[in-house]
């Protein structure tokens, strides 16, 4: 635990202030002099405190789609409200939206009737919506970043638990429910306690083969599904330094899996670059001005922190899912865990998952058979993800007895990856090509499971029943180890097939 | 907005077994294709209560001992995965007013309480306990006190706790932060002032 130069003197004082004594909360009322990038951005948007502890927090970009927000608009209606400040709001569509038939009205007169009441809130409200035929439609979380909106030293808001994404550009980002929509459509803000944070370094190289979504996924693994309750989680080290600001995405989007409803990355000469010349990014004069600001937002080199965990990159192989939750993972030479081998707690839903995914303790789980291979989610469904797995690909063949799609994340991604040569290669190595969305990483749309089909997925859940069908069955990994199960019909260690070194 | 003061709920109690409980299982995603929050109870739980043809799946809420239970009891990251209010909203709609488990994910707590839904925190210990009872008397009426801090069934109790913020949002009726968001208007428009990404907004591309 590292907490900084605070003396009891201090906590005493505070604590007689405050019955609900918490550490998190000290730390808003005593002037410090080294802060982390949660202090800062908390402070710039804090409104004013609660009378029941909370802070009414400003903000700054709300981020909606069409499966939580109509209710919100709803609520709104019933109110007599109105959005308060539609020039910070944006939509698009992704959850619902077919992806081989982009016609409307679609098949699915529920879908139909989900996109024209975002598309009917939106105009009446004054809402940008970044709709199908704008070219600018996709993944929520894809599209932020790619227009610049998403920025450093924000607070972002979407009723979608990926929101964390957003984090990896030094933003403060939170996954709401529907009546928190509400609230912030209404207000801008919303009220929420501060969180503690969680610094987690990573440092050194990655091996080939080893990629963020493996970094995340080992995380998760080590500190449980719930070991970030109360926390947000501040992702750093050399590793994360080395990052791309795509592969820094992929882990922020990731941190609800592990608990910790904020994760988030500080800002630096990587993130200005990704950012510069978006379509919403500052410009001209403005740019120094924004890259200045936003540089002053980064947690102080002496932040104060709650927790300080380090891993080794070294230490990190290509990690797949063995289980029904994120954290229920083993790196691909591993062997399903026996029961001996897992701490008590955590023995009912080991069994439970086995039989969910008609797997054995102590089988390898290289060579399990897959069914289909699903490449894309806010997770993994970014140009460079699509850019490393063709680099393999081309040549190679989808096993005859895989069902293999790839989503891109967004129209933007699609475009990209269609004048680079990438949808080819996709297409001939017997990929399907899908319009952008979220696709099978919920199965909202068409693209689901069947049955108990086995589906290698390059998504962020592997809960029963998630990718649309009740028995189905999901395994996580990176893109490129999809691809690898896509070629050889198994689950596989791509390091190997691809002759990686 | 006047609200119930929400001090105590009484009802009969049902035991979902399982750790980690996502909200992926309590509402699954298909039945998100909806533009009001009607007539999701029905699928609450669905897919652990029925099979794929829709018949009914061993499970204690098609367990007719249970019928009309009002009181949830599970285990521990209750409400895990996705921020679905859905979950919360489909809960309540099937008839639960009241969650006791041994710790919930952050998202779900949030959503369940702005809806009035006490989410209580129980030791393992005590919840095995509590479901023993339950579980040899079906009718058996149980009652959480917020204000205690404990629930009683029979003639035993138990500790039930809730964080000091949501206790009180519950018990005083300001559940629901809709009101108390709108009374800070002038400062929302103060701080939003301060901010050059809000003045930003009006430049278009």
């Amino acid at each position: 635990m590292a907490h900084g130069n605070r003396n009891d003197k201090e906590l005493a004082l505070f604590a007689a202030y405050n019955d609900n004594f918490r550490f998190a909360d000290w730390r808003n009322f005593i002037t410090i002099m080294s802060k982390t990038l949660l202090d800062k951005v908390w402070e710039a948007h804090a409104v004013r405190l609660l009378p029941n502890g909370a802070t009414q927090l400003l903000i700054g970009t709300h981020l909606i789609h069409e499966v939580t927000s109509p209710q919100a608009f709803g609520m709104l209606r019933d109110l007599g409200l109105k959005v308060l400040y539609p020039e910070r709001t944006f939509a698009t569509v992704d959850h619902i939206v077919p992806t081989d038939e982009r016609e409307e009205p679609f098949s699915d007169p529920l879908a139909d009737e989900m996109i024209k009441a975002l598309r009917k809130n939106c105009a009446e409200s004054g809402v940008t919506f970044f709709d199908l035929p704008s070219g600018k439609q996709g993944i929520v979380h894809i599209v932020g970043p790619e227009q610049g909106i998403t920025q450093p030293g924000t607070t972002i808001a979407c009723g979608d638990s990926h929101t964390s994404t957003h984090g990896a550009f030094g933003a403060i980002a939170f996954g709401i429910g529907t009546s928190q929509v509400r609230d912030v459509l209404a207000t801008q803000t919303m009220a929420i306690h501060k969180p503690k944070v969680r610094r987690i370094n990573v440092e050194g190289k990655l091996s080939p083969g080893v990629y963020s979504k493996d970094v995340i996924l080992h995380i998760i693994r080590k500190l449980g599904v719930n070991g970030g309750l109360g926390y947000a989680y501040e992702y750093g080290g050399s590793t994360f330094d080395a990052f791309t600001q795509e592969e820094r995405m992929t882990v922020c989007n990731m941190s609800i899996e592990g608990g910790a409803r904020v994760g988030y990355v500080n800002p630096d000469e990587t993130t200005f670059a990704y950012l510069k010349g978006r379509p919403y990014a500052p410009k001209d004069a403005d740019w120094d001005t924004a890259v200045t600001r936003w540089k002053s937002f980064a947690s102080d080199p002496d932040a104060p922190y709650d927790d300080v965990i380090t891993y080794q990159a070294a230490d990190i192989s290509p990690t797949v899912t063995w289980g029904i939750n994120p954290g229920q993972a083993i790196f691909i030479n591993e062997k399903v865990p026996t029961a001996a081998e897992l701490p008590e707690k955590d023995r009912a839903t080991a069994e439970e998952a086995l039989v969910h995914m008609h797997l054995k303790a102590g089988q390898p789980i290289k060579g399990v058979k897959v069914d289909v291979a699903f490449l894309g989610s806010c997770t993994n469904g970014r140009l460079s993800d699509l850019t490393e797995v063709a680099r393999y690909l081309k040549g190679k063949k989808v096993s005859p007895t895989v069902k293999a799609i790839v989503v891109p994340g967004s129209q933007g991604v699609s475009l990209l990856a269609e004048e680079m040569g990438l949808a080819e290669i996709f297409r001939d190595a017997g990929f399907e090509w899908r319009g952008a969305g979220c696709s099978m990483c919920l199965g909202m749309n068409p693209d689901q499971l069947v049955g108990d089909q086995l589906c290698a997925s390059s998504s962020n859940r592997n809960f029963k029943g998630r990718q649309g069908s009740p028995t189905g069955r999901t395994i996580l990994m990176s893109p490129l180890m999809v691809a690898a199960a896509a070629i050889t019909g198994e689950i596989t260690d791509a390091r190997e097939l691809f002759a990686m070194s | 907005m006047a609200l119930e003061k929400i001090i105590q709920v009484t009802g009969r109690g049902v035991y979902v077994t399982g750790e980690d409980i996502d909200t992926d299982r309590i509402i699954p995603a298909r039945f998100m294709k909806c533009v009001t929050f009607d007539g999701l109870g029905e699928y609450a739980f669905y897919d652990e209560r029925k099979n794929p043809d829709g018949s009914e799946k061993p499970h204690p809420l098609n367990d007719s001992r249970y019928l009309g239970a009002g009181i949830l009891l599970s285990g521990s990251n209750f409400g895990c995965g996705s921020s679905r209010e859905h979950a919360p909203q489909a809960l309540y709609r099937f008839g639960f007013r009241a969650v006791l488990a041994e710790s919930f994910a952050e998202i779900f707590f949030g959503n369940s309480t702005t809806l009035g839904i006490p989410c209580a925190i129980m030791s393992k210990q005590d919840i095995q306990a509590l479901t023993g009872l339950v579980e040899s008397n079906p009718a058996l009426l149980i009652t959480l006190d917020l204000l205690e801090g404990k629930v009683t069934a029979a003639d035993m109790d138990f500790d039930a706790r809730l964080p000091d913020h949501a206790r009180e949002a519950l018990v005083s009726g300001k559940w629901d932060a809709i009101a108390d968001l709108l009374e800070g208007l002038p400062d929302i428009q103060r701080v939003a002032g301060t901010l050059p990404y809000f003045e930003a907004a009006c430049v278009r591309v």
